[in-house]
């Protein structure tokens, strides 16, 4: 009962967005932003296309090998820097400065080192998901509670069996909570690298449109994009959810 | 023979109950009623019963904070009406004390709204912070007290009001319980200072038998009070008469009126016979 | 300072100093990185010279103008959302994916709406940050003590009176929190949105540097803005920190 009431409150909230984007199109005009309507007609002709299939495989592969970079890398900085005190003392401080330090100004020396490339967009992809994974992924090692481990230890329990059966579970929400941001900022990056320079993704695409003013193109990719990112933050979202009710 | 308290009555509630009202997803909750009590000026009552029975509310209904659903509440033989009256203080179980200002100011804070000249703001202040052992903290801000500290600090931001009804809402609850004792002394430190009346809401039977002068001993949900115990304590009393006899027929008292009611309201049922 | 924060300090020195030495034996290309030294070299040189001070002060007061308006409006948005608790949770969704969608991929629509001037850029700022405003603001009421108002009333202190005296000091902590995250993201809208394309500001010039392989003007900028960006970053944090320790609330 109470949540078909929140699942109306959240779809009202939807179409007085819907309703401001029709509002704001009217003020602005079609050429500037077409209206929602439009914009499906163009998505349900754009998306079967082939420019588009294409496109977007492009950023998908670019995606993937950022992602794959980003869990790896942060997944094994955060459990070194968690598991070793000293070092995650020292570099947790560095790693927040890099975290908010606005990693687009480095944007030019990875285009330097590797030109126009795919892997000058993995890298800033992955430059931009590593440090969320890393940082959330030792927090989850630090907050263990200490009990848990006196407990395995009352248990006798092998070292092995303590690393599978109580620290990973443990820790898992938390992990998954890194991931899930490590997601969208490592997409958030690739989208960015594709936008600056790039000839293939949907990036560059939306550049491309707006140089030729293409207005219906620029906000049908913007819109897929959204709705990419949004479902699949809404489902790690939900996996999260579901390990912390375990917990 | 010393008298104990004025036969004066200072506050009183008359055919209380207090009914929380049904919202969307819950229903209406009759917590307490119905209640008839007097409290004589300058005496310590407290109020013992088991969780839930509605004690906390009887202190909001009679601080103001809470309107009755049927019933009066008179203080100093006025009703109260929505509003808190001038000349109570409430001191409540949640650490109430304000984490961004030192001990000083926190203790100041009602004297400084009320546009109470300087010089005697500084004068109350120092006094109780003196009173509650608070003087070399003056400085120092709750985040760096202990919890029995705190609570001292909020006693003080009351006491510098000079209330003459001191409303205690379950004050030590969260404090171990030798700290406890300790705090009991201070309260009847505190009493006989100000000789103002004290209601303490309390679930501990030793507590409120070491402390006051009557005892009320309340059902479980809705509340109404089953027995009211006369202590007979001099008023001249520290944590010491736990050892006497008396405290012990207290406590057997208190308990032989509460037993079945605790187990009521923690959800036994058919239990009592043993 | 302790024994962490020296060894932080060796580990940094060191990780500079390598890079020097890299570049200065050639191990690294001269014309894809060059030396730490140079690069403060070329900023100091700059500085001196006064020739990008329009565009540093354009582009850090953008910054700032954005970051004012997302704490102002985040603010006071998050207090009429908290007084709606429908509206609250209709909106919880929005909140919770906001931050998990590339909102750059609108900054060429801006562009298209406004033109090629300072607007989209602002807007792209403050729609970076307002939201973490709102949050933050949501939180810092949320752990405001139930047991406050009911202080507020034993005082007699009326609505107002309640709200600024007691509820905002207990919110403070957490709406400084926002206003950090909201400075800090801020400066990434705005850096970014320079970079994609801008008439001017820090990140065109960085950019068009980029293009006509000036390497010196390139770095002594980027320089400038991780500068710049780590120490207000750390100033807030360290503003926050102390704060925090004051009121007896843990290390975040």
């Amino acid at each position: 009962m109470i949540a078909t009431n929140r699942a109306a409150d959240t779809l009202m909230i939807l179409i007085v967005l819907l309703l401001a984007w029709q509002a704001l199109h009217q003020v602005v005009g079609a050429t500037a932003l077409p209206g929602p309507v439009p914009t499906l007609a163009y998505l349900a002709k754009f998306v079967p296309s082939e420019r588009f299939a294409e496109n977007a495989w492009a950023t998908l592969v670019c995606f993937f090998y950022a992602l794959i970079l980003s869990y790896g890398i942060g997944l094994a900085i955060g459990v070194w820097m968690g598991v070793h005190r000293l070092s995650g003392a020292v570099g947790e401080p560095i790693l927040i400065s890099l975290y908010t330090l606005p990693k687009v100004t480095l944007y030019p020396v990875v285009l330097l080192i590797f030109g126009l490339s795919l892997s000058g967009r993995v890298t800033f992809g992955a430059m931009h998901g590593v440090l969320p994974v890393a940082l959330l992924t030792m927090n989850a090692i630090r907050n263990i509670p200490p009990v848990y481990l006196k407990s395995a230890q009352t248990l006798q329990l092998s070292r092995w069996q303590t690393i599978l059966t109580v620290l990973f579970p443990a820790t898992l929400p938390e992990v998954i909570a890194g991931l899930r941001i490590g997601f969208s900022l490592t997409l958030l990056g690739v989208l960015l690298a594709e936008m600056f320079a790039a000839k293939h993704g949907l990036g560059s695409l939306i550049i491309n449109a707006m140089q030729l003013m293409q207005a219906e193109e620029m906000i049908t990719i913007a819109v897929v994009l959204f709705a990419f990112a949004a479902l699949a933050n809404a489902l790690l979202l939900w996996i999260e959810h579901q390990l912390h009710r375990r917990v | 023979m010393t008298a104990t308290v004025q036969d004066h009555i200072h506050a009183s509630l008359s055919g209380v109950t207090r009914i929380y009202p049904a919202t969307a997803g819950t229903r209406a909750v009759h917590a307490l009623g119905q209640v008839d009590l007097d409290l004589k000026r300058g005496e310590f009552f407290a109020v013992v019963g088991p969780s839930g029975c509605g004690k906390s509310t009887l202190l909001e209904v009679l601080a103001g904070l809470q309107q009755p659903t049927a019933g009066t509440v008179t203080f100093e033989g006025r009703a109260i009406t929505g509003k808190v009256p001038d000349g109570i203080g409430v001191v409540f179980q949640e650490d109430a004390s304000f984490p961004w200002l030192t001990v000083w100011d926190n203790a100041a804070f009602g004297l400084r709204r009320n546009g109470v000249a300087d010089a005697e703001i500084r004068r109350r202040v120092d006094d109780a912070l003196a009173f509650m052992g608070l003087k070399d903290f003056a400085r120092a801000y709750p985040a760096q007290l202990s919890g029995g500290m705190r609570q001292r600090v909020c006693i003080s931001r009351t006491l510098v009001l000079q209330p003459r009804l001191i409303l205690l809402d379950e004050p030590f609850g969260a404090l171990d319980a030798q700290t406890r004792l300790l705090m009991g002394d201070e309260v009847l430190r505190l009493w006989r200072r100000t000789g103002a009346t004290i209601l303490l809401i309390t679930h501990a039977l030793d507590e409120a038998a070491m402390l006051s002068d009557r005892i009320g001993a309340m059902s479980a949900r809705p509340g109404r009070f089953l027995d009211i115990v006369v202590t007979g304590w001099p008023r001249e009393r520290d944590s010491k008469i736990v050892s006497e006899a008396a405290f012990g027929e207290i406590t057997g008292r208190l308990w032989d009126n509460l037993r079945s009611e605790s187990m009521k309201s923690l959800g036994y049922s058919g239990m009592a016979a043993e | 300072m302790s024994r962490v924060g020296w060894i932080r300090i060796a580990v940094v020195a060191t990780a500079i100093g390598m890079l020097e030495f890299c570049c200065r034996l050639g191990l690294i290309d001269h014309r894809v990185v060059i030396p730490p030294s140079e690069m403060a070299d070329a900023l100091v040189r700059l500085l001196i010279s006064g020739q990008a001070n329009d565009q540093i002060v354009r582009t850090f007061g953008i910054v700032g103008v954005a970051a004012m308006i997302s704490v102002v409006a985040g603010f006071a948005l998050g207090v009429v959302i908290h007084a709606l608790p429908r509206a609250r949770q209709a909106l919880d969704p929005f909140f919770a994916t906001y931050y998990a969608v590339p909102i750059f991929i609108f900054y060429p629509v801006m562009i298209v709406i406004f033109g090629l001037s300072i607007m989209p850029i602002v807007l792209m700022g403050v729609a970076t940050a307002i939201v973490a405003m709102i949050i933050a603001t949501l939180n810092g009421l949320d752990r405001v003590p139930q047991v406050l108002s009911k202080v507020g009333r034993v005082h007699r202190m009326g609505t107002i009176a309640t709200a600024l005296l007691l509820k905002l000091p207990a919110a403070a902590p957490h709406l400084f929190t926002g206003v950090k995250l909201a400075v800090s993201y801020a400066f990434i809208g705005v850096i970014a949105s320079e970079f994609i394309l801008a008439p001017a500001g820090l990140g065109r010039v960085i950019s068009d540097a980029y293009t006509d392989f000036n390497n010196r003007q390139m770095y002594a900028l980027m320089l400038l803005l991780i500068i710049v960006a780590t120490v207000v970053n750390m100033l807030l944090h360290v503003v926050d920190q102390r704060w925090a320790e004051r009121r007896g609330i843990g290390k975040p």
